[in-house]
């Protein structure tokens, strides 16, 4: 994968002519060209590259602002991961309740209406959803700011904006972009699971015990289903963290996908491959959390490994 | 006990108030920039957005006046003797950590140019035609030239001094570029000071208390990046900012009729033109020309610039943020012609009789190349441009792509015409003429960006004797001519040029730069 | 063809086909929401393939384009008064409502195209991989396990930055991201069907491979892949709308509904907001009605497979 994305990268275009000024000359591209290490062969280039990554975990340096890649990667991802976990948790603690509502219920009203949103939600595409967020809120009603983020303050080692009104009016409209398809997965899941539950023998003895419905839900039946949601919430997770290129792009939220597509366009391959190999090893590390959460929440995979 | 309190309450209210009446003393300016400066460092990459907080940190040895005529700045005045440059420096500057300025500082400033490792973009540009430097006392500074340089001066104005304490370190350039992103070394004579830079966030200064000018009128400025123009135009709206670079040209009627804002409209010296492959061979895109090259034909180009409605471009594409262009500086700039003031009307009767004349009564296929997002509104105008040569049967396939491929495929010939843009950094003709018309030629530097076979040996060497001819009179009366030469013979098409724009409070003023420089030193508090 | 295999290739008899047939048929009307999908799909695949004929102007012929007419609101009439702006215009002059028919057909087409390759190349690949099962098995399937791991936006990005615009271009790059789905998908339902008596039936009469393969296991495993095909077509316009609003899809003078609603986003902040909300209704319908009838589908079909 890296040896393609680096390949891809070198053929499309020259990032000196990008970089240069176009009254530079020939002679000054070629000394540009040199100190990036663009003269040499592309195998080369590639092959210093794997033993810098490999050997001194050096993803080498942004061609556009001469800093290490990884720190610019580094330096955007709270806000990516600010964005990604606020809208998660909305998707999860809005989609739920809804979800069992709809489990419970399936034939009423209410369920049928949650069930066709939800084909809404998740149809619908993310960019759509943002533009008309932003139609809607920012344009039309001037409720919201149209983009960017506001301000931050550090929260041990990493800027947060969430600790300030400001912050969250910038903050939403992104927010509930993700969090409209995210949601609507999770609504889906949970009404499976929900109904997949119901009918088992510890929900009726639950009941028959003359337990509140209250606690039979919360406790009995919420006990049961997580499994599935968390599962599902964990790997959406990583997505939302891929998909938030669309998103930042949509809002110019200045996060990691915002970073790959400027790093895109201005051809800025160290970027763009640092970013590739970190995103795989975040949702490599992601799938191993919500294996341990799967250990921890299911009794039974946990004995089957003690046994 | 009462009275305690009451006295404590008292105190509370005074220091209240003192402070809020400190608070209407000093004021803080804070811009949204359109592109955050990709590095601190003032030699790293020779880019708008550096220069524009490189120039307000530091001073460069002279300074350009908005309308690009080198004055004073560091070098107090100057005397030239063939290649001989003498500056007289200006006494008792310091910077702004208190050491004093001195010719030594300037020759290390220089010296450390073509020592920065990976500069995207470096500034040995601007000093390849010196052949040395050297300090004669602490205020005075020679500078030898490899030839006449009569725009020397320009050239140093987009150099900034640094400190040769300050910067020196064991590295080759001393402080690094990754030291001086932090804030290590960055001491400048400049009227603001570094404070510090949040990558994304924003860049503060604060004035320089050293300052050898008059004392600057900002306490702190802010320069927060706000990439998307919508979004600038929100913060100002919302009070966020104090001023704005390009706001976008839809929005710019909406917002001159808001009285709490002001906006200034200023000519820039960035050509939007349109070049077409006159080579030999058949350039790529073009068809049913039975094997011709239908551009190396003066009539179809001219043709092609009649088709052309630049008005209409300028009132729906850019809403009147332009001027249409019929050269490739706006006139009365240095060395423009007078014959060519005003932009030629569309007319497209004439334009199809000049194709068929040519030989092409029923039109041709060609293909227009354009960048999407390096100039303001770039791929509209190369939409309307399209559309406006298959009005006389010219059928234009447009091919959009972001620069650096658009960059890349010029190049290398990838498109019959392309749409680009041209800042001409010296303000005078020569420089557009050299880089756009003169044959490509690049060991010697004439040409460089004429990436379309364009070539005229008449033009050629007019412009290069103009160009080392230090009698102002005598220069630009033969840059006017080479202009006449070049636009008559229809040798690139400009369109139009950029009007910059910046939208402020109404209490905020500032004159706007013909080089698009957002400058803070320059903003005042309107009166 | 013998008596014998004709009969395991009817998949039982001629009549109980047809009840099932019926049956499936009854069980789609029953959702209105899901006719409402289909007749609104109809409409949508009639607009499109009529749009020369419907449209009042041809949006790609720009020598056509006033730019005096530029920015219309809806309902004005044109410079000439030849033609009244239903939905008003684009920057370019362009009549919005042709520019929906029009970006509609090269949806549909960049849709339909890349689901059907995608259909192909990885149905192939998962039958043959459960067919033969061992190293081809594993081999398919790890390059499908990569390819899944790795979200289908960032792959398709990666790839069309190095591709460049165009509608062919927009096509390999979907190709490329859902094949795996199917393919996945043609694996699951092959080897259950693989072990089914049938086959084994078919294994003893000796019938080539391939025919086994095509005549045989296919035909079984089409409705859970027609699901899928469903519900790609609607990720497919998506996500093709989604690229090409990033600038890397379709080209600018070929506008699908994607381009449309990206080249009206700039001027949707000033207030101008036809430009961009027209069409994106427009892409909301198509997709939500496709998404309407794949989810009726899905229910349908396979009933368990509830997410």
């Amino acid at each position: 994968m890296s040896a393609l994305v680096f390949a891809a990268l070198y053929m499309i275009g020259d990032p000196v002519l990008m970089l240069a000024s176009p009254e530079a000359g020939d002679a000054e591209r070629e000394l540009i060209r040199q100190s990036f290490g663009l003269d040499l062969p592309l195998w080369r280039q590639y092959l210093i590259f794997l033993n810098k990554v490999f050997v001194h975990l050096d993803f080498g340096k942004s061609f556009l602002t001469g800093e290490p890649a990884i720190g610019l990667i580094l330096d955007r991802m709270p806000a990516t991961l600010e964005l990604a976990t606020a809208a998660m948790l909305f998707a999860v603690l809005i989609g739920v309740p809804l979800g069992i509502y709809a489990g419970l219920k399936p034939e009423s009203f209410g369920a049928r209406s949650v069930m066709t949103g939800s084909v809404l939600g998740f149809s619908l595409p993310n960019f759509w959803v943002g533009l008309m967020l932003i139609m809607v809120f920012a344009v039309f009603l001037h409720w919201m700011p149209a983009g960017g983020r506001g301000p931050v303050q550090a929260f041990g080692p990493i800027q947060l904006s969430i600790f300030s009104w400001a912050g969250w009016r910038s903050l939403i409209l992104p927010v509930a972009t993700i969090a409209v398809a995210k949601c609507a997965l999770i609504v889906r899941v949970t009404r499976a699971a929900t109904r997949e539950c119901l009918p088992q023998d510890y929900i009726k003895f639950a009941r028959a015990r003359g337990l509140s419905e209250a606690r039979v839900l919360g406790v009995h039946l919420l006990k049961n289903i997580l499994i599935p949601i968390v599962t599902v919430a964990g790997l959406e997770y990583g997505q939302v963290f891929a998909f938030a290129v669309v998103t930042e792009s949509v809002f110019s939220w200045p996060g990691m996908g915002k970073l790959l597509i400027d790093s895109i366009i201005t051809l800025d391959r160290p970027v763009v491959v640092a970013y590739l190999i970190l995103t795989v090893v975040f949702l490599s590390l992601l799938n191993l959390v919500v294996d341990v959460i799967y250990t921890i929440l299911d009794p039974r995979v946990q004995s089957k490994a003690r046994a | 006990m009462k009275s305690i309190r009451k006295s404590i309450l008292m105190s509370a209210l005074a220091v209240s108030l003192l402070s809020a009446a400190g608070m209407a003393h000093a004021r803080d300016l804070t811009i949204a920039l359109a592109t955050e400066p990709s590095s601190m460092d003032p030699q790293f990459h020779s880019l708008t957005p550096n220069i524009q907080i490189s120039e307000t940190i530091f001073d460069p040895l002279v300074r350009t006046d908005a309308v690009a005529k080198p004055i004073p700045s560091l070098a107090e005045s100057w005397t030239v003797n063939g290649n001989v440059w003498l500056f007289k420096l200006r006494p008792n500057v310091k910077f702004s950590d208190g050491s004093p300025f001195t010719a030594e500082d300037v020759v290390f400033t220089y010296a450390r140019v073509p020592k920065v490792p990976n500069s995207p973009s470096s500034f040995n540009l601007y000093l390849k035609s010196i052949e040395k430097v050297e300090a004669v006392d602490p205020l005075t500074l020679r500078i030898t030239t490899d030839g006449p340089s009569p725009v020397l001066l320009a050239n140093l104005s987009v150099v900034p001094i640094m400190s040769k304490k300050a910067v020196s370190g064991p590295a080759p350039e001393g402080k690094t570029t990754v030291e001086l992103n932090r804030g290590d070394g960055l001491i400048g004579t400049g009227p603001y000071k570094f404070v510090s830079w949040k990558r994304g966030a924003e860049i503060v200064l604060e004035r320089n208390l050293h300052y050898w000018g008059g004392r600057p009128a900002w306490d702190k400025v802010i320069y927060r990046p706000i990439t998307k123009p919508a979004a600038r135009v929100a913060a100002l709206l919302a009070g966020d900012v104090d001023m704005i670079e390009n706001p976008p040209t839809d929005d710019l009627a909406r917002l001159e009729k808001d009285t709490k804002l002001h906006i200034q409209k200023t000519p820039s010296v960035r050509v939007i033109y349109i070049a077409l492959n006159q080579g030999k061979d058949v350039p790529a895109g073009v068809s049913g020309t039975d094997g011709k090259n239908p551009m190396t034909d003066k009539r179809v180009r001219e043709a092609l610039s009649l088709a052309i409605d630049r008005n209409a471009i300028v009132a729906r594409i850019m809403d009147g943020v332009a001027l249409p262009a019929a050269n490739l500086l706006p006139y009365p700039a240095f060395g423009t012609s007078k014959k060519y003031a005003t932009a030629p009307a569309a007319d497209l009767a004439k334009a199809r009789e000049l194709l068929a004349a040519a030989g092409y009564p029923k039109g041709f296929t060609l293909s227009l190349g354009s960048p999407n997002g390096r100039y303001i509104n770039d791929q509209r105008i190369a939409q309307s441009v399209a559309a406006m040569w298959a009005n006389i049967g010219v059928k234009t396939n447009v091919e959009t792509m972001a620069p650096p491929v658009f960059f890349k495929k010029r190049n290398t010939y990838a498109f019959s015409t392309y749409l680009a843009g041209w800042a001409a950094a010296t303000g005078e003709m020569s420089h557009p003429l050299t880089s756009l018309v003169l044959s490509h030629d690049p060991a010697l530097g004439i040409g460089t960006t004429n990436w379309f076979h364009y070539s005229n040996t008449g033009l050629d060497r007019l412009v290069q004797d103009a160009s080392k001819t230090q009698d102002d009179g005598k220069r630009s009366e033969m840059l006017q001519r080479a202009g006449e030469m070049a636009m008559s013979d229809y040798a690139i098409l400009p369109l139009q040029f950029e009007l910059s724009v910046w939208a402020m409070k109404q209490d905020v003023r500032y004159g706007g730069r013909s080089d698009q420089l957002t400058l803070a030193q320059d903003i005042t508090l309107a009166k | 063809m013998t008596a014998a295999e004709n009969i395991l290739e009817s998949g039982g008899q001629p009549a109980m086909r047809e009840s099932m047939l019926r049956l499936f048929a009854e069980q789609f009307l029953a959702s209105k929401l899901a006719v409402l999908g289909m007749i609104l799909l109809a409409l949508c695949l009639c607009l499109a393939i009529f749009a020369p004929w419907i449209a009042p102007q041809n949006p790609f012929d720009i020598g056509t384009l006033n730019i005096m007419d530029s920015k219309l609101p809806p309902g004005s009439v044109s410079g000439d008064g030849a033609m009244m702006h239903w939905l008003g215009t684009d920057g370019q002059a362009r009549d919005v409502f042709s520019a929906i028919l029009y970006g509609l057909r090269i949806s549909l087409i960049v849709g339909l195209v890349s689901v059907s390759a995608a259909f192909a190349i990885g149905a192939t690949a998962g039958l043959i991989s459960a067919y033969f099962g061992g190293r081809t098995e594993a081999l398919l399937m790890r390059i499908v396990d990569i390819q899944l791991s790795f979200p289908a936006i960032l792959v398709a990005l990666v790839l069309l930055s190095v591709l460049g615009k165009g509608v062919d271009k927009v096509i390999y790059a979907l190709v490329a991201v859902q094949w795996a789905y199917f393919a996945r998908a043609a694996r699951g339902a092959a080897i259950v069907e693989r072990n089914k008596e049938y086959v084994q039936a078919a294994r003893c009469m000796s019938l080539s491979w391939q025919r086994i393969l095509w005549r045989h296991i296919f035909p079984n495993c089409i409705p859970p892949l027609m699901v899928i095909a469903t519900i790609d077509l609607a990720h497919a316009i998506a996500l093709e709308a989604t690229l090409s609003f990033l600038g890397v899809g379709v080209p600018v003078t070929e506008p699908s509904l994607g381009m449309l609603i990206s080249n009206g986003f700039e001027y949707m902040m000033s207030g101008t907001y036809w430009i961009a909300f027209f069409p994106g209704i427009a892409l909301a319908l198509v997709v939500v009605a496709i998404n309407l009838v794949g989810d009726h589908l899905r229910d349908i079909l396979n009933p368990r497979n509830e997410i």
